[in-house]
C-alpha cells in the first residue's frame, strides 16, 4: 500500500522525441487512477517509467514517499499486468505465480498459501498445473492478474490488459478488475485507450494528449465539465458534437449550421453539445436549434444514434431512446437547452 | 496448414526434381557406391576386385588405429559443438544488450561463415604455427611451451578452436533470431518479478530458445563429424601421430592416400550409421525436454 507521486516527469528519447512533457500527479493510497488518451499520447511511456522499464529523463517518481528514479523495477515493489499477459510459456501456471516470490526468497509454505489464496479469488485453481498455452485468453488474463496479486505489491500497474480480449470478455474482466482492486485496496495505475474502460474503472481519470495532462478528475467531472475541447471529444460515446463558432459583432454564428439564442460570450471558438442533450423538435426556451437532414440511424439496442447534416454541411449526432421512427432522408429540427452547451475558447480551454 | 492440390500429376514431381536430382547425384549415388565398395576388396592398381563380404568391417573394427580415431572424433566433436554453441550463445546475448551499432556487430559476426574451411584452417595455422605464427610467438614469449606440431593436446585445441570459430557465425545467427523472437514483455515481467539478468538468462531466455539450441546441437554434431575435414587437413593434417585424425579424416587418408578403398568405404558406412544413430538419439531423448512455444 502506497501513494505514487509524479513530479514534473519528462521523457525524451535519444532521437529528441518528447514522449512525456512534464507530468505531475498525486495518486493516493488505494486509489485507482486510469491514464487514458489516444495512441502516442505518452500514457504507456509514463506507466513504464513508474515501473522502471523506461528511464526518467527529468522529474521524479516516488512510490510510498521514496523516490524510485534510480531503482531497478524489482526494487520498486510494484507488479505489472501486460497487454499480451507476458506469462512464461515454459512454466505451469503455479510456477508462473511462484516465480516472483521465489526470486525474492519467500518461504515455500508462504508461496503455497498465497498461490492458493489468489487461485481462489481468481477461480484459476483448476488449471494451476497447466501451461499458459493450454489456457484461453480470459484464463491467461486471470493468471496474469494472479501473478500480480501474489506479490502483494505496493502498487499494481496495468498496461492495456484487456485489449486482447473479445468484447464480451472485456466487459466481464473489467468488472472483475474493478471488484478486485476495491477489495484489495491496492494503489493502481491503469492505462487504456478505451474511454469506456477508463470511465468505468477509474476513481480518477487522467486524460493525456501529446505528452501532457489535459485534465484530471473523477469520470463524471470529466464528462460533465470537460476542461478542454480535446477531453470533450475524447470522453463519451458517441463523441460530443463540436461546432466551430465565429464571433460577428455581439452575435455568434455557427458556420456549420444551427442557431444560438443565448449569449455565448466574446471568446468562444467552439461550441460543444453531447448527443443526449440534443432533443428532436423545436422548443421556445432552446438556446440552440439546428435544422437537419437525417443521414443515417444507428440502432444499438436500447438506444439509437441519429446522424444528421445541416444545410451548411455541418454534422450533428443525437441520441434517441429505444428504436427510433426517424428514417434517413427525413428533415427535422433539434434543439438544446442553455445548460447543455459547453463553450471552449480559441485555445480549446473551457469557458465558464 | 491448408493442403494444396495440384491440378496436374506431373507438376509436383517436376517442382521437386531439381532437389531430388541433387540429392541423388551427391548423396544416394555415392552412398550406394560406398555401400557396394565396402564389401569388395581391390588391389592398389584397380586390376582385380574380389567380393569379401563383411571382412572389411571386421578388420576396420579390430584395428586399434580405428578405435583411436573414434576416440579422437568423440573428443573433437563434443568439444567443437560445445565451444561453437557456447561462444555463439554468449555473443548473441551480448549483442542483444548492445544498443548502438547492433547491426554492425551482427554483420561482422556473420563474416567467418563466408570463409572457406581450408582458408579458415590456414588462417589459424598462420596465427599459431610455431615457426611463423604471431600468436605462437606471443605464447612462447609469455613462457608457454607452444608447439602443436609435437603436442597432441595443443594440436587438438587448435583444430577445435578453428572448427568452432567457423561455426560460431551460423550458431550466432540462429541464437540472435531466437532471442529476438522472445517477447520483450516477458523479459520485462521477469525483471519486475525480481530476476536479475543472469537469472533471467537461465530461467527465461535459455528455456525459450531451447528449440533452437536443440536444432543447433544436431547441426553442430553433424558439422563436427563431417564438415571439418578441410580445417583438419589444413591445420594439422591429422597429426601429430594421428592425434587429430577424426573418422572423416581417416576415411580420406585410407582411401585416397593409402588407396585401401574397401576399408575406406567400410569406414564411411560406419560413419554414416553413427551419424544416423546420433541424430535419432538426439531427437528421441533431447527433444522431449524441449518446449516448443
Amino acid at each position: 500500500m502506497a501513494s505514487i507521486t509524479l513530479s514534473d516527469v519528462r521523457k525524451v528519447y535519444p532521437g529528441g522525441v518528447e514522449a512525456v512533457r512534464g507530468v505531475s500527479l498525486d495518486i493516493a493510497d488505494g486509489e485507482m487512477v486510469v491514464l487514458v488518451g489516444p495512441s502516442g499520447c505518452g500514457k504507456s511511456t509514463l506507466l513504464r517509467m513508474i515501473a522502471g522499464l523506461e528511464t526518467i529523463s527529468a522529474g521524479t517518481v516516488a512510490i510510498g514517499g521514496r523516490v524510485v528514479n534510480e531503482l531497478e523495477p524489482a526494487a520498486r515493489d510494484i507488479a505489472m499486468v501486460f497487454q499480451n499477459y507476458a506469462l512464461y510459456p515454459h512454466m505451469s501456471v503455479r510456477q508462473n505465480l511462484a516465480y516472483g516470490l521465489k526470486n525474492r526468497g519467500t518461504p515455500a509454505a508462504e508461496i503455497a498459501r498465497r498461490i492458493d489464496a489468489a487461485a481462489a479469488i481468481l477461480e484459476i485453481a483448476p488449471f494451476l498445473d497447466r501451461r499458459p498455452g493450454q489456457l484461453s485468453g480470459g484464463q491467461r488474463q486471470r493468471v496474469a492478474m494472479g501473478r500480480a496479486i501474489v506479490r502483494e505489491p505496493a502498487a499494481f500497474l496495468f498496461d492495456e490488459p484487456l485489449s486482447n480480449l473479445d468484447a464480451k470478455l472485456r466487459v466481464q474482466m473489467r468488472v472483475e478488475i474493478r471488484r478486485l482492486q476495491r477489495s484489495l485496496a491496492t494503489t493502481s495505475v491503469y492505462v487504456t485507450h478505451d474511454q469506456l474502460e477508463a470511465m468505468t474503472l477509474a476513481d480518477r481519470l487522467v486524460v493525456l494528449n501529446g505528452g501532457r495532462i489535459e485534465q484530471v478528475g473523477t469520470p463524471i467531472e470529466l464528462y460533465e465539465k470537460p476542461a478542454t475541447s480535446f477531453v470533450a471529444a475524447f470522453i463519451g460515446s458517441p463523441a460530443m458534437n463540436l461546432l466551430p463558432a465565429v464571433r460577428n459583432g455581439e452575435a455568434v454564428t455557427l458556420p456549420g449550421g444551427g442557431k444560438v439564442a443565448a449569449a455565448l460570450g466574446p471568446e468562444v471558438a467552439t461550441l460543444g453539445i453531447r448527443p443526449e442533450d440534443l432533443v428532436p423538435g423545436r422548443r421556445d426556451d432552446a438556446a440552440f436549434t439546428a435544422e437537419l437532414t437525417v443521414a443515417a440511424v444507428e440502432l444499438v439496442g436500447a438506444e439509437s444514434y441519429v446522424h444528421g447534416t445541416t444545410p451548411e454541411g455541418g454534422e450533428l449526432v443525437f441520441r434517441v431512446a429505444g428504436r427510433s421512427a426517424i428514417a434517413p432522408g427525413e428533415g427535422m429540427m433539434v434543439s438544446a437547452s442553455a445548460e447543455a452547451l459547453h463553450r471552449f475558447g480559441t485555445e480549446g480551454r473551457r469557458l465558464g | 496448414m491448408s493442403r494444396v492440390v495440384f491440378p496436374a500429376r506431373v507438376l509436383p514431381y517436376l517442382l521437386l526434381s531439381p532437389q531430388i536430382a541433387i540429392t541423388a547425384v551427391f548423396f544416394y549415388w555415392p552412398a550406394s557406391q560406398a555401400l557396394w565398395q565396402s564389401v569388395l576388396r581391390e588391389d592398389p592398381f584397380g586390376l582385380k576386385t574380389t567380393f569379401v563380404g563383411l571382412a572389411n568391417f571386421r578388420s576396420v573394427l579390430a584395428d586399434p588405429n580405428y578405435l583411436q580415431s573414434a576416440r579422437v572424433t568423440v573428443v573433437f566433436s563434443v568439444a567443437t559443438a560445445l565451444l561453437a554453441m557456447a561462444a555463439a550463445l554468449w555473443l548473441a546475448s551480448a549483442a542483444e544488450r548492445v544498443v548502438r551499432g547492433r547491426g554492425l556487430y551482427r554483420t561482422l559476426l556473420i563474416w567467418p561463415y563466408a570463409v572457406a574451411p581450408a582458408v579458415a584452417g590456414m588462417l589459424w595455422l598462420f596465427m599459431f604455427n610455431p615457426a611463423m605464427g604471431t600468436f605462437a610467438y606471443m605464447l612462447r614469449r609469455a613462457g608457454y611451451n607452444w608447439d602443436p606440431l609435437l603436442d597432441p593436446g595443443q594440436a587438438m585445441t587448435m583444430v577445435v578452436v578453428a572448427a568452432a570459430w567457423k561455426q560460431i557465425s551460423y550458431n550466432f545467427l540462429f541464437f540472435v533470431a531466437a532471442m529476438q523472437s522472445i517477447p520483450r514483455s516477458l523479459i520485462e515481467a521477469a525483471a519486475i518479478d525480481g530476476a536479475g539478468s543472469t537469472k533471467r538468462f537461465w530461467t527465461i531466455v535459455l528455456p525459450l530458445i531451447a528449440p533452437t539450441t536443440f536444432f543447433l546441437l544436431v547441426v553442430n554434431t553433424v558439422y563436427a563429424f563431417f564438415d571439418t575435414f578441410g580445417i583438419i587437413h589444413a591445420v594439422t593434417g591429422g597429426g601429430p601421430a594421428r592425434a587429430t585424425e577424426t573418422l572423416v579424416y581417416k576415411v580420406y587418408n585410407d582411401g585416397f592416400v593409402h588407396l585401401s578403398l574397401g576399408s575406406s568405404a567400410a569406414q564411411s558406412v560406419i560413419l554414416m550409421a553413427i551419424v544416423i544413430l546420433l541424430t535419432a538419439i538426439q531427437f528421441r531423448f533431447v527433444e522431449r525436454r524441449v518446449h516448443y512455444g
